[in-house]
């Protein structure tokens, strides 16, 4: 019988993990940390640095540089249009 | 790679980025909600000159400001009146009607029924965050039973609209509600409505730290995000009718898209089908 491990999808081998770039605008920033908390793969933590409004920017965790897989979701939960990723291509 | 330190968003065309940051407080929704409508407008291939966005009065009243469009901040209450003037001036234009639970139901309630019952060709987004935020937090149409604001420091005693029963009892050609937290689902009923006709109608539950969270447990933006993560079901048996918002941590928080022009059951006529079951005969 085959154990479960075999059963992988058809396409697997085709199938690349996407990679994404973080890319922040700390002036636009009001530290409400909803990137952080829904990030799926945890990338995001605040910044020890504040901004001119005083507010703690999100910044990318040490040991996380390559962890975003590009599912845009800070791009889609910020509510001050703060932060964004951008596929990583080649490499 | 760490990440990049930049000065503009790939959104920012569609805002009037120079208006950025806008006046909406840390951990509201509004803003999340109105990028969400911008990139289902950009994706939908509407030409955007033939799209407008009127606004009434509070919170969610400002977005007009904010939308790289031609928009329209119109009097308190008088956003859908508004809108169906600007469709009848010129009925090739995409209208969008963005305001708030206070703006719409309450001082705006007989247009919204009106434009209901006329099935006005208008896409009226409702970002409801259970108060009268501007103003400082008071009792509107919406508080949810129990809740404490600034007039209702007992709890509210009246019982809420839900505006999704309200919305299909009325006869609207679509009707969804999501969270600021379920963008994804939110950009695609955007989507949705967008290529619709007829009165469509999608309410967004915001946080509102400021105005209501703090007073009710709900405490900052990020905690009432997680009471939506936590309590949020989409269950397509929920009718329109069971869909009361409680705010409770013991009730669940009924969303999904709830009347639909292809959905049949819960009460709703479905499309009318021929002899042999084919629809559209």
């Amino acid at each position: 019988m085959a154990t479960l491990a075999s059963r992988r999808p058809i396409d697997s081998p085709r199938v690349v993990r996407p990679r994404g770039q973080v890319y922040t605008i700390p002036v636009r920033c009001k530290g409400c940390k909803f990137c952080i908390e829904f990030c799926p793969e945890d990338v995001l933590q605040e910044s020890p640095q504040m901004n001119s409004k005083g507010y703690h920017f999100p910044m990318v965790a040490p040991g996380k540089e390559a962890s975003c897989v590009q599912c845009g979701f800070c791009t889609l939960v910020c509510p001050e249009m703060a932060i964004f990723t951008l596929e990583v291509t080649g490499a | 790679m760490s990440e990049i330190v930049t000065t503009t968003h790939p959104t920012d065309p569609l805002l009037r980025a120079e208006r950025l940051p806008h006046i909406w407080c840390p951990g509201c929704g509004i803003g999340s909600v109105t990028a969400c409508y911008m990139s289902a407008l950009a994706e939908s291939g509407l030409p955007l000159d033939q799209c407008v966005v009127v606004s009434g009065i509070g919170c969610t009243g400002r977005v007009a400001g904010y939308v790289n469009l031609d928009s329209f901040h119109t009097t308190h209450g008088r956003a859908i009146a508004f809108a169906t003037g600007v469709k009848l001036a010129n009925p090739r234009l995409q209208v969008t009607v963005f305001s708030g639970d206070g703006d719409l139901f309450a001082i705006g309630g007989n247009h919204f029924l009106h434009a209901v019952r006329r099935n006005t060709d208008l896409l009226v987004v409702c970002v409801n965050n259970f108060n009268y935020a501007m103003t400082g937090g008071q009792a509107g149409p919406t508080t949810p039973r129990h809740s404490f604001t600034t007039t209702t420091p007992r709890g509210a005693t009246d019982q809420p609209f839900n505006l999704q029963h309200l919305a299909a009892a009325l006869g609207v050609v679509y009707s969804a509600r999501w969270t600021a937290l379920h963008l994804r689902q939110l950009k695609t009923s955007f989507s949705q409505a967008l290529q619709l006709h007829g009165f469509r109608f999608v309410e967004v539950l915001s946080p509102c730290p400021v105005g209501f969270g703090k007073a009710n447990d709900l405490g900052e933006g990020i905690e009432e995000m997680e009471f939506y993560r936590a309590q949020g079901v989409v269950d397509r048996r929920i009718s329109p009718a069971e869909a009361l918002i409680e705010m409770s941590k013991s009730t669940p928080l009924p969303l999904g898209v709830f009347v639909d022009p292809e959905r049949q059951g819960n009460g709703q006529a479905g499309p009318a089908k021929g002899a042999d079951g084919v629809v559209g005969r």
